[in-house]
């Protein structure tokens, strides 16, 4: 049952990802992205991980892809000159097949050991997938988290400077 | 035999048709909501200017809403010729469903046990739900912005690239504000936050309950304010300003469409209202652990506690006049969010002290 529903879900994600790239017009791509968002929610719901599919959904689907839109809206991209870009295709198609392949081989090649380390899915039944995390970042995790915003404080900084003319 | 949860594991059969009969209730009732809160916007609004409102189609004009719903459904359905047909079909569905599916995580009573079962009343118990809540409430912005964009007019883009840039800026005081209330109950879960609130006040206040509002007024009064930008009702509705707009992003649409588009604003409506009463107000407990009030079935209060708030806001629909986008945005980033910052740094404070 779980296995049939993940395989119609990631028709679905591949479907609107095939979209993203071959849609004409880039509010139709956006929109395409969204619905890839949202079948990566499902795959995290379906992985137990219920905050990381919400953060997904939050974060992705309800504000980068809105800023994208609002983006594609004010520039007012019209849709793309139906011109065909066929130099490389042959030579990218090729590559990725055999991307593809390395992938399989490696993952059928990889045995399971059964070791198990201190997270298991008991104890995130247990103790709650939220509270792990949540754990993790503000004590293993804490300097590299704190890194990361300061980086993103960085950026909005930099951002906020190139965008404004005069201060 | 002590009575377990009610799960798709013990008794599929039973548990599948529960569910099946908890949706259709709560979204028959949401809808039911959806249609008599336009009447009673109109009734209410009209009172508080010296109007009747709606007084011919029955009494005291209570057959209203359907006799609008006949109307819109039979209207003519216009798609303008130079739309983006698809996104423009969408839009209105894309605005509706994220503010019903919301619905789906609000409890509306302690648990029933029916046949050795113990069942929940809610449609069901995320350990996320609030998460859930901020991620659809998130959503709803698609179906404006699309709308704004696919009618290919003027006014309808201006009115979606308003509601986008609106929504994004209070979407982030919004989810801030209520970040104070998951300190202090140290769980996600709607249904555990309920539970919380129906303790003493504060351990010591033994008749009146634990509800968040008497310890987060700041984070409710942030809550409620940004909760009315996000969907867009006066005094923040930009997006559909009449004076400027004419309609802002559905301009363009008409029949059924332009009724899904009212019909997903009440909708939003009770959400915030469910939400608000949820996390603030005790949800479904009574308001005094006094005996005749706990007697009271818990959806009764729920239903209270959600009208006074839908009152609430349709009286500050006919109080307030609609606010400047400059200072609309000066208001969501330069005050409300540094205000719910302010409350969730203090509270973390006070937490850790009386720990």
């Amino acid at each position: 049952m779980e296995l049939i529903f993940f395989y119609l879900i990631a028709l679905v994600a591949i479907g609107s990802g095939f979209l993203v790239i071959r849609c004409q017009s880039p509010v139709n791509s956006a929109l395409g992205l969204v619905n890839t968002f949202f079948c990566l929610a499902i795959f995290y719901v379906m992985l137990h991980a219920p905050f990381m599919a919400a953060i997904q959904i939050m974060v992705y689907a309800g504000a980068i892809m809105v800023l994208i839109l609002f983006v594609i809206m004010l520039l007012n991209l019209g849709t793309e000159a139906r011109k065909r870009y066929t130099h490389g295709v042959v030579w990218s198609a090729i590559a990725s097949l055999l991307v593809l392949f390395n992938v399989m081989y490696f993952i059928k090649r990889g045995r399971v050991t059964g070791a198990e380390g201190d997270i298991t899915s008991f104890t995130v039944e247990s103790v709650g997938h939220t509270e792990l995390i949540g754990k993790a970042l503000f004590t293993e995790f804490l300097l590299p988290f704190e890194i990361a915003s300061i980086l993103l404080l960085v950026a909005i900084v930099g951002a906020v400077v190139l965008a404004k003319k005069e201060v | 035999m002590t009575p377990e949860m009610l799960s798709l594991s013990n008794s599929p059969g039973l548990f599948v048709g529960i569910m099946l009969v908890k949706i259709l209730v709560v979204f028959g009732v949401t809808m039911l909501i959806v249609a008599y809160a336009t009447w009673c916007e109109r009734k209410v609004i009209g009172h508080m200017q010296t109007r009747l409102g709606p007084m011919r189609t029955g009494w005291h004009g209570l057959l209203q809403p359907i006799a609008d719903g006949i109307k819109l459904f039979f209207k003519e359905d216009l798609v303008p010729s130079e739309s983006t047909k698809v996104p423009f079909l969408l839009a209105p569905m894309m605005i509706l469903v994220p503010a019903l599916i919301t619905v789906a995580v609000i409890p509306f009573g302690p648990d029933l046990s029916v046949g050795g079962f113990l069942i929940p009343q809610q449609i069901t118990d995320l350990n996320v739900g609030v998460l859930y809540i901020l991620a659809f409430a998130g959503l709803g912005i698609y179906g404006i912005v699309l709308a704004g964009w696919a009618s290919n007019s003027k006014y309808s883009l201006l009115g979606g690239v308003r509601a986008s840039a609106q929504m994004i800026s209070y979407e982030l005081a919004a989810g801030v504000s209520i970040i104070a209330v998951f300190m202090l109950a140290e769980t996600l879960s709607l249904r555990e936050i309920v539970a919380l609130q129906q303790q003493d006040l504060w351990g010591i206040c033994s008749f009146v309950p634990n509800w968040y509002i008497f310890t987060q007024p700041l984070a409710f009064c942030l809550f409620i304010v940004t909760g009315l930008a996000e969907i867009n009702r006066t005094p923040f509705d930009m997006p559909e300003a009449e004076s400027e707009l004419v309609s802002g992003f559905c301009t363009e649409y008409s029949s059924m469409k332009y009724a899904l588009f009212f019909m997903a604003e009440y909708a939003n409506m009770i959400v915030i209202a469910a939400i608000a009463a949820t996390l603030f107000l005790g949800g479904w407990s009574a308001p005094l652990n006094i005996g005749i009030f706990t007697m009271i079935p818990g959806f009764v209060w729920l239903l209270l506690k959600i009208f006074s708030m839908m009152f609430f806001f349709m009286w500050l629909r006919a109080t307030f006049p609609r606010v400047r986008y400059d200072q609309l945005m000066r208001m969501g980033w330069k005050v409300l969010l540094p205000l719910a910052l302010a409350n969730v740094v203090i509270t973390g404070l006070v937490v850790v002290i009386v720990q």
